[in-house]
């Protein structure tokens, strides 16, 4: 197929295993964004990705081409590193004309190619100034701007926006994701922010343990999880145990109606969204339980009951909700639609 | 007492202890008379003239620099590609000559020089003019080494990377990113090694005294004949010289990381 | 960057001329000179390859057995010195501003780079009868006429401690600029005064470095050969002075060689203990 293609990538430092049998397929034009906790392979997968490291076993195919013995300086991909990576010694025209400095372009054309891609990410002007004195969020615009240079094939970002203020990154994010649209380019970046993912990708691929647990679209990420890994890793969510039948299934704290086991099975985890979970008077709900804290954030509040021992989180917005207390006791309900039977 | 009282006691006393021989030397050093007095009689400057106008002076002070130069330079050469290779791969069995660079330095310089005059006299060299630099080259290699692991260490690796995601191999990274960022410490180390170089007496004497004089060899053999103002105006000259370099790395580099301080921030 | 391990032989190129500079010109002359320590002396002032043990049992006589406690002694004594004048002055100077140090530093580089022959010659001059201290004193009325302070035992003490003096400071430095300057802060808001909170926080904390500062002054001084022979008297010879007075005035290459053997022996115990002390000091 055409695009970026893993096979049975793994790598392992010293015996010890941080990306495992991982298979992914890209298609062109794909914004990709590896999700994962640290310490999970992410990285260490972005940098196979780019010949930096070697992986130990599997393949890597573009446009149906194998690049995995293909060193980095050859595979022409555009790299941002966490810590940017900018060249202290060269100001922001030199080091995003760099690529283009060791290819032995002529010195006219090299700034020509700096005043446009400096155009593209919003930094008219600045060719002149030492990488010192810009702001974290010019840096990088720069860094951006420099992996763009040679217009790669693929655009690889290694936890591009972590050094940013949270207001700054939102802003970057939605930017990014807008270039990434004009140019069409495949874009892979890691990330430890779901929020961040979310905003961003075509794409999700939550990874854990050098593994990939998951890899769909945002929304079905967060719709469906395939395991309380993934569940728990995006957003919040309440973990359920239940035991049941093809007839219903039964939590500590009452029945949910309307959930169904597969055929055979007994018990399960129940996967259930916070903003799912609606607080009613008792009797109006098969399963109650007792309002142990409620934290009130402003836009929501968020209720913690305590349903027979396991503890259930509800988020409403202050309007929706009923005036309830702690050491009330309630109803939960919640819609059967909405709760997602995880594999064990 | 209070602390800022305590300080400046302190300094002023290791200040002084510091200067005290170093402005009789320069008193002596302008002496009007050839006579070693202090406070100094009269004045004149001829004394730093005679160093460059008296023939065995100058020529002393033509070899002290000559050896020096070609020194450092042979230092660094050595230091350059070891701490280079060091930094670039991971080979712990080469630590090995990082640990033969930093020896002759760590153990007494006698040693060193007993080395070199035993080697130089077995392989038939002893007192050829070019073995002190050979000599000087080895004996001073740790400033280079430690000064270039140093600047080593304070290169991001992800700047390497980053040029080699943007086609650049391991030869055009050496040019463009490695040299112009380690510059200054390679710039330091050869200063350091020059000046101790020019300072240096015993390896020198062993391995050349009888043919080649430099500069603290001809100041040692002048002292045994008795005294002369132009030693003291030498010895202002090498104080001088050492100051203006070291003052030079502190101007243009960072000297307290450079001498082993974490952060420059104060 | 990876940091791979070399594969092809193009890799090892780097290692090529320092490899062999190093082993050609420090590894091999070492190897010579522990030999000739064994090679048998000739009257004349040669020698001749051997394996006897003549030059080592020299070491026994009391004459070298008093040269070896003196050097050993006196070095100890210059590192004490040191280490006690050098301890308070860089922790205050670490604490000082940045161009209050760097000044400074600049200085005791200076000196430190210092050739020896200049210190002795400048501390000779000061401690002279013509122009050194003691016409000071005299035209203070505190003596009665100018003498000579030099040579003596005191003289060769001053000077070595002068040049150790800024190399106990420069192996000082680092770890008084590293040391938490909010350590103090904390004991002086438990109400220790400065002098105090320096002797049980600062101190404390840093013995082992002060130990391994020791030891290293202590090797630093243990090299100083011409001091004691522009400032002393032929009984404040050091090892070092012996072994070149033996190679080049008395030409017994082998007895000189010996020693220096035995010098680095000395020495690399020194270093080995200092290494182990620095290491318990990460440790902890």
């Amino acid at each position: 197929m055409s695009g970026l293609v893993l096979e049975g990538i793994s790598k392992s430092f010293n015996g010890v295993s941080a990306v495992d049998h991982v298979d992914l397929a890209v298609p062109n034009g794909t914004f990709v964004c590896m999700l994962g906790p640290s310490g999970c392979g992410k990285t260490t997968l972005l940098r196979t990705i780019a010949g930096l490291e070697e992986p130990t076993s599997g393949r890597i195919l573009i446009d149906g081409a194998d690049i995995t013995a293909v060193p980095a300086h050859k595979r022409n991909f555009g790299m941002v590193f966490q810590s940017l990576a900018l060249f202290p010694h060269l100001n922001v025209g030199e080091n995003i004309a760099y690529p283009l400095r060791i290819r032995s372009v002529g010195r006219a054309e090299r700034v020509k190619r700096a005043e446009e891609l400096l155009a593209l990410v919003d930094l008219r002007g600045y060719a002149d100034r030492p990488v010192a004195r810009l702001s974290g969020g010019q840096r990088q615009r720069v860094a951006i701007a420099r992996a763009l240079a040679l217009s790669p094939k693929l655009f690889l970002l290694d936890e591009p926006l972590s050094a940013l203020d949270a207001k700054l990154r939102e802003a970057m994010q939605v930017e990014l994701r807008k270039l990434q649209q004009r140019l069409g380019i495949t874009t892979i970046v890691v990330t430890h922010d779901q929020r961040e993912a979310m905003t961003m990708a075509d794409l999700v691929v939550v990874m854990g343990q050098g593994r990939i647990q998951q890899a769909a679209s945002p929304v079905e990420i967060y719709r469906k999880p395939v395991n309380a890994f993934v569940a728990d890793f995006i957003g919040s969510t309440n973990l359920i145990a239940v035991q049941g039948s093809g007839q219903g299934v039964t939590a500590p704290g009452g029945t949910i109606p309307g959930v169904v086991l597969a055929p055979g099975q007994t018990s399960a985890t129940l996967s259930v969204r916070p903003e799912d979970i609606h607080l009613v008077p008792v009797g109006e709900a098969p399963l109650t339980g007792t309002i142990s804290f409620i934290r009130d954030l402003g836009a929501s509040i968020e209720t913690f009951v305590d349903a027979g021992g396991t503890q259930i989180v509800a988020v409403a917005s202050p309007r929706d909700r009923a005036e309830f207390r702690v050491g009330d006791t309630v109803g939960l309900r919640l819609a059967p639609e909405s709760c997602r039977v995880l594999a064990s | 007492m209070s602390a800022t009282l305590f300080r400046r006691c302190l300094f002023t006393l290791v200040a002084v202890f510091l200067a005290a021989p170093l402005i009789v030397i320069a008193g002596v050093s302008v002496n009007g008379q050839r006579t070693l007095v202090f406070p100094p009689v009269g004045f004149s400057t001829r004394w730093y003239g005679d160093i460059f106008a008296d023939a065995a002076w100058r020529s002393a002070l033509t070899a002290s620099v000559t050896v020096a130069t070609l020194a450092a330079a042979l230092a660094v050469a050595v230091a350059f590609p070891l701490s280079w290779f060091l930094w670039r791969r991971h080979a712990p069995w080469a630590r090995v000559f990082q640990i033969l660079g930093t020896a002759p330095f760590v153990l007494p310089p006698v040693i060193t020089a007993l080395g070199f005059l035993t080697f130089w006299t077995s392989v038939g060299a002893y007192g050829q003019p070019w073995t002190v630099v050979i000599a000087h080259g080895i004996f001073f290699v740790t400033l280079p080494l430690v000064t270039l692991s140093l600047g080593f260490a304070s290169i991001d690796r992800a700047l390497v990377e980053a040029a080699s995601t943007m086609g650049a191999d391991d030869r055009t990274i050496l040019r463009t990113i490695v040299l112009p960022l380690i510059r200054p410490y390679l710039i330091s180390g050869f200063a350091f090694a020059f000046v101790l170089s020019l300072n240096e007496y015993i390896v020198a004497y062993m391995a050349v005294g009888f043919t080649l004089e430099t500069l603290p060899i001809k100041i040692f053999n002048s002292l045994r004949y008795g005294y002369t103002p132009t030693m003291a105006a030498v010895s202002i000259l090498f104080v001088a010289v050492a100051a203006l370099i070291f003052g030079l790395i502190a101007r243009f580099g960072d000297l307290p990381k450079l001498l082993g301080a974490w952060s420059s921030r104060n | 960057m990876r940091l791979e391990p070399p594969r092809r032989a193009l890799d090892y190129a780097p290692l090529v001329f320092p490899a062999v500079m190093l082993t050609v010109f420090f590894v091999v002359p070492f190897g010579i000179m522990v030999m000739v320590s064994f090679f048998q002396r000739q009257p004349a002032g040669f020698y001749t390859p051997a394996f006897v043990f003549a030059s080592y049992e020299r070491f026994l006589t009391a004459f070298f057995g008093g040269v070896l406690g003196f050097s050993l002694g006196l070095a100890a004594l210059v590192a004490l010195i040191c280490v006690v004048i050098g301890f308070p002055f860089t922790y205050e100077l670490a604490r000082a501003r940045r161009s209050v140090q760097v000044v400074w530093l600049v200085a005791l580089l200076s000196i430190l780079s210092l050739s020896e022959v200049v210190i002795g010659f400048a501390w000779s001059t000061l401690l002279s009868r013509t122009a050194g201290i003691s016409n000071l004193l005299v035209w203070l009325g505190l003596m009665e006429k100018p003498t000579a302070l030099t040579p003596n035992f005191g003289a060769v003490l001053t000077g070595m401690v002068y040049q150790a003096l800024p190399y106990t400071v420069l192996v000082l430095y680092p770890a008084m600029a590293r040391l938490d300057p909010t350590l103090m802060e904390a004991s002086r808001t438990l109400g220790a005064p400065p002098l105090k909170a320096f002797l049980t926080v600062v101190v404390p904390a840093l013995r082992n470095t002060i130990l391994a500062t020791f030891i290293m002054v202590f090797v630093f001084a243990l090299g100083s050969y011409l001091l004691p022979q522009l400032l002393g008297r032929p009984q404040h010879w050091t090892l070092s002075v012996l072994i070149t007075d033996q190679a080049i005035y008395q030409s017994n290459m082998p007895f000189a060689a010996a020693m220096a053997v035995f010098l680095v022996l000395v020495t690399l115990a020194l270093v080995g203990l200092s290494l182990l002390v620095g290491r318990k000091e990460i440790a902890a």
